[in-house]
C-alpha cells in the first residue's frame, strides 16, 4: 500500500464531504430494467437516458435512474441512497432503477464503504442532488408553459402547474431541463412532509435476492474468462523460495502457472497462481503445487506469546492521549478502588461470499469487477501499480457477499489485475474459504487494564489501557509514535463529563499479522472493556447499573435510552439475580443501549432469553434496515463474544473453515426487540454501531444471574 | 472427463466435466447457473443447497458422477418471477441483507416445508441448522417460515 493511500480511516471520513463533487450534464446512463442491477460502465453505457446530474438520469418514457454510489454489502446503500434522492425528486421508488456507480471520486464524492458513512456522511449532498434535480425540472415546465416558476410544483413524477392544473411528466422535461444550469441554492423539504424518508420501504435489492439473480463478485463472467486460485504463503509475509510446478502443468484445465504477488500493507505477501478453465480445475491442480517458502522470522508466531506480551505491554504508560484531572493522585486516595483486565480475541472477517475479483487488464486500459469497498480507492491504486492513467481504470462493484472492512483492503484487486495483466487474459481469482480464513487481515485482538476509584458511589478516577496493534502503524513511513486515538472508540463521551480524573493510553503491539476494519472497529473490543467495567463498578458501588450510567451520562440522548431500556425490559420489577445485563455504547456518532436476559436451562446451561436493543442514529432513511443491521450486528457480536476467534500458531492462522471457526446457527439466535430513538439529531451510523454493547451487555447478564465476571472473549456458554 | 446428461430445473443439460467435479461447480462454472453459491466448500455452511429429488443436498461435496437421473432443482428453478411462497414469504419479511446464503438458506427452507407443513421453531432449529448467515438474518428466517407455512394454507399458494 502506498503511502498517500494510506488506511487511515479519519482521513477517508474527511473526504467525504461532497464538495468536490460537481454537477455534470450530459453524461448518459442507461434506463435499466427494475429486475436487473446492471453495472453502469463507460463500455455498457447507452444514451437510453439523458443525466441531469452525477446520480440522476431520466429517460423520455419518465423512468428514473439512480446510480448508488457506496457499496451494498447488506447494509442497505442500495435502498437508502435512492431512498434519499427519490424523496427530493419528488419520485416513487417504483418509477427508479438503481444501479452502482463505478469508482470516481470527483463525480460522486468519497465512496468508500465503511464507518458507517453512506446516510451520515452524504445525506444532505444526496437530498441537494435530488432537489436540484427537481428544480431544474420544475424551471424547465415553467418555460415551456411560459409561466413563473413558482406556481408549478413537482409530485410523482409531474411538474404540475397550480392555477391551471396543467401536468408534464419528468420524461417530457428532462431534455430541456438538462440544458439548463443547476440551481446553485435548493430548499429541501421540511422532515415531516416526508413521503418516503423514514417509512420502513421494502428494500429494492431484496426480489434480485431470493431468485439468484443479484450479481456478486463470484457470478461475474467475461468472454475468455479463466479462473484463478492462488497458493499463498501460509506464514505470514512469507516468501516463494522456490516451486516446482511440474505435476500441476499436466493436469486437466491448467492454462497457466505463475509466480505472484499481493501487497499487504507495507510488505507483499507471495504466491503462485494456477490459471485454469474453470474454478475446480485451479483449485485440483492446486493440490499438486510444491512450493518451498521462505518464512525467517515468522515461525514462532503464536496467540499465546502474543497476548503475553500484550500483557508485560500493559505495564508500560503507553503512549497517553486523552487526560483530564490527576488520575494517578486521585486513584491513589479514592475510598474504593476497582481493577481488571479484559481480553478481546482476533477474528476473521468471514464474509459469505468469499475475497474474489474479476480482472481484465490491457496494455493501455483495464476493468476490474468485484465484491469491493472503495471503489474510488482501487481505482488509484490500480492507476499507481499498472501505470496506466486513472480515467482508463474502471472498477465495477457487484452486490458483496458481506464486506464488514475486509473487503475495502487492495490486496486482492491488485493481485487479480497482476495476474490478468501476466496472462493477458481476463480472469476472476477466488479465494478458497480456507484462504479468506487464514491470509487475513483480521480484527486485531486487544487486552485491557481498567483502573477506576470510587468516593461516595461516584466514579472519581477512571483509567484503560489499551495493548493491541495500531492499524494505521502499518502503513509505510507510519509515525510509531503516534497515540491510537481509536482507544475512546466506544466509549460514552458523557463519561468524561462526569468523571473528573481520567487518562486513556494505548501500547502499540508490534506483529506482523494484517489487520483491518472488522464491524465496528475498535469499538468491537472497547465496547466489551468499558462496559463491562462500568457494570463491576456498578456492583462495587453497590449502585443499579441503569442508576450508576444515569448519574454520569448526563446528556439527554442517554438519559432517554437509559429510560426506554427501564421502560421495556421492566426493569424495575426485574427480580435479585434476574439475569439482566445492560451495556451502552457510542460508535459512529449512533448511540446504542442493549439489555440482554439470561436464565440457566434445566440441564444447567446457559440461554438467552431477551434481547433489547435501542438505537439513536438521530435523523433516518429506513428503519426497517436500522432494525436489520442491529438484529445482525448482535448476531455477529455473539459470535464474537461465544463461538469463534482465529488463532494462531507457528506463524499461521489455526482457524481454517467453519468447522473450526464456528458461527452462531439460527439455533443459538433468540428473536430480538429492537427500538428507534426519534429526535431532531444529525444521522449517525447504522451498520455498526448495534455490536459493541452486545458483549458486554450479555456478560453483565451472567454475572447478574451466576455471580460470574466474565473478562475474556470469546467464552463458552455451555461452560459457565 | 466423462459426459453427462443432467435434469435441472425441468430442462436437460448435456456437460463434459471430471466426474469427480462437483455439482456446485458445474452449475456455476459450465452452466453458468450462479444462483448456487460457493461458501466453504465442505459442507459446513449450506450456501450451495440445491434439491435432489427435492431433497435439499450440499452441491459442493457432490461429486457430478453421483447425480445419475435425479432430478436437480436450483433456486432459478423455484419460479421464473418470485411467486413461490417461499419466496414471497421472504420478500415480505425483508429477510436478505448481503443476500448471498439466502438461495441456500430458501432452498432448505423449501424442502423444510415440503415434508413438514407445519414446522415449529424447532424443527426449524433442526432443518435450518446447516445453514449459516454471517449478516444474522436468523429471526426473519424463522419468521419468514412461519408466514410461508401460513401462505401454504391459504389457496392459491403456488409452488409445492
Amino acid at each position: 500500500m502506498q503511502q498517500k493511500h494510506s488506511i487511515d480511516r479519519r482521513a477517508f471520513l474527511k473526504l467525504s464531504s461532497f464538495t468536490g463533487a460537481a454537477l455534470t450534464i450530459g453524461f448518459y446512463f442507461p434506463a435499466l430494467g427494475r429486475e436487473t442491477a446492471a453495472i453502469v460502465t463507460a463500455s455498457t453505457a447507452e444514451n437510453l437516458g439523458i443525466a441531469l446530474n452525477a446520480f440522476i438520469s431520466i429517460d423520455k418514457n419518465g423512468s428514473v435512474s439512480i446510480l448508488n454510489h457506496r457499496s451494498e454489502m447488506g447494509q442497505g446503500s442500495y435502498q437508502a441512497v435512492p431512498q434519499m434522492i427519490a424523496e427530493e425528486l419528488e419520485v416513487s421508488l417504483d418509477q427508479v432503477s438503481i444501479s452502482f456507480a463505478p469508482g470516481h471520486q470527483n463525480k460522486y464524492g468519497n465512496q468508500i464503504t465503511g464507518g458507517s458513512s453512506t446516510v451520515r456522511g452524504a445525506w444532505k449532498h444526496l437530498l441537494r442532488t435530488g432537489a436540484t434535480a427537481r428544480e431544474m425540472l420544475i424551471e424547465a415546465a415553467a418555460k415551456i408553459w411560459s409561466v413563473p416558476k413558482d406556481e408549478c410544483y413537482a409530485q410523482n413524477g409531474e411538474v404540475i402547474h397550480r392555477p391551471s392544473n396543467k401536468k408534464l411528466g419528468y420524461g417530457e422535461l428532462v431534455e430541456e431541463a438538462s440544458k439548463l444550469t443547476p440551481p446553485k441554492q435548493v430548499v429541501l423539504k421540511e422532515r415531516k412532509k416526508y413521503n418516503l424518508i423514514g417509512k420502513p420501504l421494502p428494500r429494492q435489492d431484496t426480489p434480485l435476492k431470493v431468485n439468484g439473480r443479484a450479481e456478486f463478485g463470484m457470478d461475474k463472467k467475461l468472454p475468455g474468462m479463466l479462473y484463478a486460485v492462488v497458493e499463498r504463503s501460509p506464514h505470514f509475509l512469507g516468501k516463494v523460495k522456490s516451486y516446482d510446478d511440474s505435476a500441476v502443468k499436466k493436469m486437466p484445465g491448467v492454462k497457466h502457472v505463475i509466480k505472484v504477488h499481493m501487497p499487504v500493507f507495507n510488505t507483499v505477501r507471495e504466491g503462485i497462481a494456477i490459471v485454469a478453465d474453470n474454478t475446480w480445475a485451479a483449485m485440483q491442480a492446486r493440490k499438486a503445487l510444491k512450493v518451498e517458502w521462505d518464512t525467517t522470522g515468522f515461525e514462532h508466531l503464536d496467540t499465546a506469546a502474543l497476548y503475553n506480551r500484550m500483557k508485560e505491554d500493559l505495564k508500560k504508560p503507553g503512549l497517553s492521549q486523552r487526560t483530564g484531572g490527576n488520575f494517578e493522585a486521585t486513584f491513589a486516595k479514592a475510598s474504593k478502588k476497582v481493577e481488571a483486565v479484559y481480553e478481546t480475541p482476533y477474528e476473521a472477517h468471514a464474509c459469505m461470499e468469499p475475497v474474489n475479483c474479476v480482472a481484465d487488464v490491457k496494455e493501455d486500459r483495464a476493468e476490474i469487477w468485484g465484491p469491493i469497498q472503495g471503489p474510488d480507492w482501487i481505482q488509484r491504486d490500480l492507476a499507481d501499480r499498472l501505470k496506466i492513467p486513472i480515467d482508463k481504470i474502471t472498477v465495477n462493484m457487484t452486490f458483496l457477499g458481506g464486506g464488514f472492512g475486509r473487503k475495502a483492503f487492495t490486496d486482492y484487486t491488485t493481485e487479480a489485475a497482476l495476474i490478468s495483466k501476466e496472462i493477458k487474459a481476463p480472469v476472476q481469482v477466488v479465494w478458497t474459504r480456507e484462504d479468506d480464513m487464514t491470509q487475513g487481515p483480521f480484527r486485531p485482538g486487544a487486552m485491557y487494564e481498567c483502573k477506576a476509584g470510587l468516593n461516595n458511589g461516584r466514579i472519581a478516577a477512571f483509567q484503560t489501557k489499551m495493548a493491541a496493534q495500531n492499524m494505521g502503524h502499518q502503513n509505510p513511513g507510519a509515525d510509531k509514535t503516534s497515540f491510537n486515538d481509536s482507544i475512546t472508540e466506544g466509549l460514552p463521551e458523557p463519561y468524561l463529563n462526569s468523571i473528573d480524573h481520567y487518562s486513556f493510553s494505548d501500547i502499540p503491539t508490534e506483529s506482523p499479522i494484517p489487520v483491518m476494519w472488522w464491524r465496528s472497529v475498535y469499538s468491537s473490543t472497547n465496547g466489551f472493556a468499558y462496559e463491562s467495567f462500568i457494570d463491576e463498578l456498578a456492583v462495587a458501588a453497590e449502585k443499579d447499573p441503569l442508576d450508576l450510567r444515569r448519574a454520569h451520562l448526563r446528556d439527554e440522548r442517554y438519559l432517554a435510552i437509559i429510560d426506554k431500556l427501564e421502560e421495556i425490559t421492566g426493569w424495575k420489577s426485574r427480580g435479585k439475580n434476574s439475569g439482566w445485563g445492560v451495556a451502552i455504547t457510542e460508535c459512529f456518532k449512533s448511540i446504542v443501549g442493549e439489555a440482554v436476559k439470561v436464565s440457566k436451562q434445566a440441564d444447567g446451561k446457559l440461554k438467552i432469553d431477551r434481547i433489547v436493543a435501542v438505537m439513536d442514529c438521530g435523523w433516518y432513511v429506513n428503519p426497517d434496515i436500522i432494525k436489520a443491521q442491529v438484529e445482525g450486528s448482535i448476531v455477529m457480536a455473539l459470535g464474537a463474544a461465544t463461538t469463534h476467534a482465529t488463532n494462531f500458531t507457528d506463524g499461521k492462522a489455526v482457524e481454517t473453515n467453519f468447522h473450526q471457526y464456528r458461527m452462531p446457527r439460527i439455533s443459538d439466535v433468540p428473536d430480538m426487540e429492537i427500538y428507534i430513538m426519534e429526535n431532531e439529531e444529525k444521522p449517525g451510523g447504522v451498520g455498526e454501531p448495534g455490536l459493541p454493547p452486545f458483549a458486554p451487555a450479555l456478560c453483565n447478564a451472567i454475572f447478574d444471574l451466576t455471580g460470574k465476571r466474565i473478562r475474556k472473549l470469546p467464552f463458552n456458554m455451555n461452560e459457565v | 472427463m466423462a459426459s453427462y446428461k443432467l435434469s435441472i430445473n425441468g430442462s436437460s443439460f448435456s456437460v463434459e466435466a471430471d466426474p469427480k467435479m462437483p455439482l456446485l461447480w458445474v452449475l456455476r462454472d459450465l452452466l453458468n447457473l450462479t444462483g448456487t453459491k460457493y461458501g466453504c466448500g465442505m459442507s459446513q455452511c449450506g450456501a450451495c443447497t440445491v434439491h435432489l429429488n427435492g431433497n435439499a443436498i450440499r452441491s459442493c461435496t457432490m461429486p457430478v458422477s453421483a447425480v445419475g437421473t435425479q432430478k436437480i432443482t436450483t433456486i432459478e428453478g423455484l419460479s421464473t418471477d418470485n411467486s413461490h411462497t417461499v419466496q414471497q414469504a421472504w420478500i415480505a419479511e425483508q429477510v436478505p441483507q448481503c443476500g448471498y446464503c439466502q438461495t441456500g438458506q430458501i432452498m432448505s427452507a423449501v424442502a423444510l416445508l415440503k415434508r413438514n407443513p407445519n414446522p415449529t421453531d424447532r424443527d426449524i432449529d433442526m432443518a435450518m441448522q446447516g445453514n449459516i448467515c454471517r449478516c444474522g438474518t436468523y429471526p426473519r428466517i424463522r419468521k419468514a417460515i412461519h408466514k410461508a407455512a401460513a401462505m401454504m394454507k391459504q389457496p392459491p399458494a403456488k409452488g409445492f
